[in-house]
């Protein structure tokens, strides 16, 4: 009989896992891609400068930074708005991509009522746009680099690894507070407080050699510390980051990925129900 | 699965392209809504978290054929567009088994999924990607369905300058685009003006007579006597009545009007 034919979808056997949703990825990376072009298309349809604004922005912010901050840190730091510069981009990138994670998600959730599309799409494809973003922003900062005379290392070659640790560091834990955003509506506007907090206990304003050592130990808790030090050291201090300080990072950037895909897919049976 | 097969055996050689075994769907309401994590920790300890669980479906077994236009009648929460959503992929059932041996497209609201600021074109590759197409597979329709949706002097304008009868005329026409296995229908035959309408149906005619299973859902009851196959009548979760559309909808309307 016909019918023999194996089901396209039988419920009994159907359960989304950590693999299986990767597999369900794959096949709407179509998806993926439209996602991230809307994104980066819409953000500034109706502006005249349209997608430039994208590295105006930071440009501008770190304009701000530097004409505040430098009285105070100039001495310390010898280029300062390259020093500003490249943890704003760091920075920017991990809070731009969980915030549009969570929209992303809560976005998605009248969809994820009606259709079947794997869930996690939202989540990648805004990590997606941030890293659309943030290769773009390196342009103004090879550009400040320049015009404030600061030496170009070989080690800058040591970037894409530093851009793929934090990317999977970010998507890992975008993932994981999406999800919780969720459950919890009032963890969205709780992660705008959390953010600026984080932000200030993460040296990327102030120098490093600011911090008392008596609080080092547990700066280096912080994820975030590690993530803008496999930028700075090789755009900054012009070396490859050691073993002591990669592993750190690696560590984190593995860990969340794995824990915060492993936390969305195995809650993503349950979005259509609460979304 | 052998149970499976002698269900079909005993079925006159009907060859079933959904089918539902006693499936239950619920959905949890908390009585009362906790949205931070202080006020949840301190219930989970207290063991304070109540849920009512309301049975959206309730042990629902009925078979679809390869073929068939069924529909789906009941009053509004009876449980319709959830069962659509079991058997769409969107809800695991809470119990029994759903299985489906064919692709489904589904309709969704159309136009879910929009982008305002994005032009016609541009919508229809995001809309397509939604449904789950690939890029070949949309590039391969779209001129048909600029002309379907009757939008050619506007589809490179942003949607938000659409009126609503253009907007759902183009969602239509994205979400036919390609002949279904299975094509769920939730409450949309009414879309633009009356040319569109029986332009509509008669695509969705075209898609049965080719060998298309139509899933609909409707409370036009008049059109569905003349579509339908079979009708199935929901009520409170459970299948009130499954079989010839007239017999359906009268006992139907016996019972509420």
């Amino acid at each position: 009989m016909a019918t023999a034919a194996k089901p396209v979808y039988d419920s009994a056997s159907y359960r989304v896992s950590a693999i299986s949703e990767l597999k369900e990825l794959g096949k709407y990376r179509y998806l993926l891609g439209q996602l991230i072009r809307r994104d980066i298309l819409t953000r500034y349809k109706r502006s005249v400068l349209g997608v430039a604004w994208t590295m105006l922005n930071p440009l501008g912010t770190m304009l701000i930074l530097t004409f505040v901050f430098s009285n105070f840190f100039k001495s310390a730091v010898p280029h300062y708005p390259v020093y500003i510069l490249s943890g704003l981009l760091v920075w920017n990138f991990f809070s731009q991509g969980t915030n549009a994670a969570i929209s992303g998600l809560v976005w998605g959730g009248s969809l994820l009522k009606r259709i079947y599309i794997p869930s996690t799409v939202f989540g990648v494809s805004a990590i997606g746009t941030a890293l659309v973003n943030l290769i773009l922003s390196l342009v103004p900062l090879l550009l400040v680099m320049l015009i404030d005379k600061a030496p170009f290392f070989e080690s800058l070659l040591f970037l894409p690894v530093s851009i793929l640790l934090l990317t999977a560091f970010t998507l890992g834990f975008g993932l994981f507070i999406s999800s919780l955003a969720v459950f919890f509506p009032d963890v969205a506007e709780m992660y705008q407080v959390l953010l600026t907090a984080w932000m200030y206990l993460t040296p990327i304003i102030y120098p490093e050699s600011l911090i008392s050592a008596r609080f080092m130990p547990i700066y280096k808790i912080n994820p975030m510390y590690w993530m803008v030090k496999m930028f700075r050291l090789p755009i900054f201090e012009g070396r490859m980051p050691t073993l002591q300080e990669f592993l750190p990072a690696l560590a984190w950037s593995s860990g969340m990925l794995v824990i915060g895909w492993i936390y969305f897919t195995s809650k993503s049976e349950e979005y259509a129900y609460r979304v | 699965m052998s149970e499976l097969e002698v269900e079909n055996s005993t079925n006159g050689g009907d060859e079933p392209i959904i089918q539902l075994e006693n499936v239950c769907v619920s959905y949890r309401l908390p009585s009362e809504r906790i949205g931070t994590f202080k006020e949840y920790a301190i219930r989970k300890l207290q063991r304070k978290i109540r849920f009512e669980k309301f049975w959206a479906l309730s042990d629902i077994s009925l078979q679809v054929n390869r073929g068939e236009v069924f529909g789906l009648i009941g009053n509004n929460g009876a449980g319709k567009s959830t069962m659509l959503k079991v058997i769409s992929k969107v809800l695991k059932p809470t119990k029994g088994r759903v299985v489906v041996y064919g692709k489904i497209a589904p309709l969704l609201e159309l136009g879910a999924g929009f982008h305002p600021e994005l032009s016609g074109r541009e919508n229809v590759f995001l809309n397509g990607a939604l449904l789950g197409y690939s890029r070949a597979e949309m590039e391969a329709v779209f001129d048909e369905i600029v002309e379907f949706s009757e939008l050619e002097q506007f589809i490179n304008a942003p949607v938000r300058t659409y009126s609503s009868g253009m907007f759902a005329r183009l969602g239509f026409a994205v979400a036919t685009a390609h002949m279904p296995e299975i094509l769920i229908l939730d409450e949309i035959l009414s879309v633009g003006d009356e040319a569109f309408q029986k332009k509509s149906r008669d695509r969705l005619q075209s898609f049965q007579r080719k060998g298309s299973t139509v899933l609909m859902v409707s409370h036009a009851l008049d059109t569905m006597i003349g579509m339908c196959d079979r009708i199935a009548w929901i009520d409170h979760g459970k299948t009130k009545k499954i079989g010839e559309p007239q017999e359906v909808i009268a006992a139907y309307r016996g019972e509420n009007l």
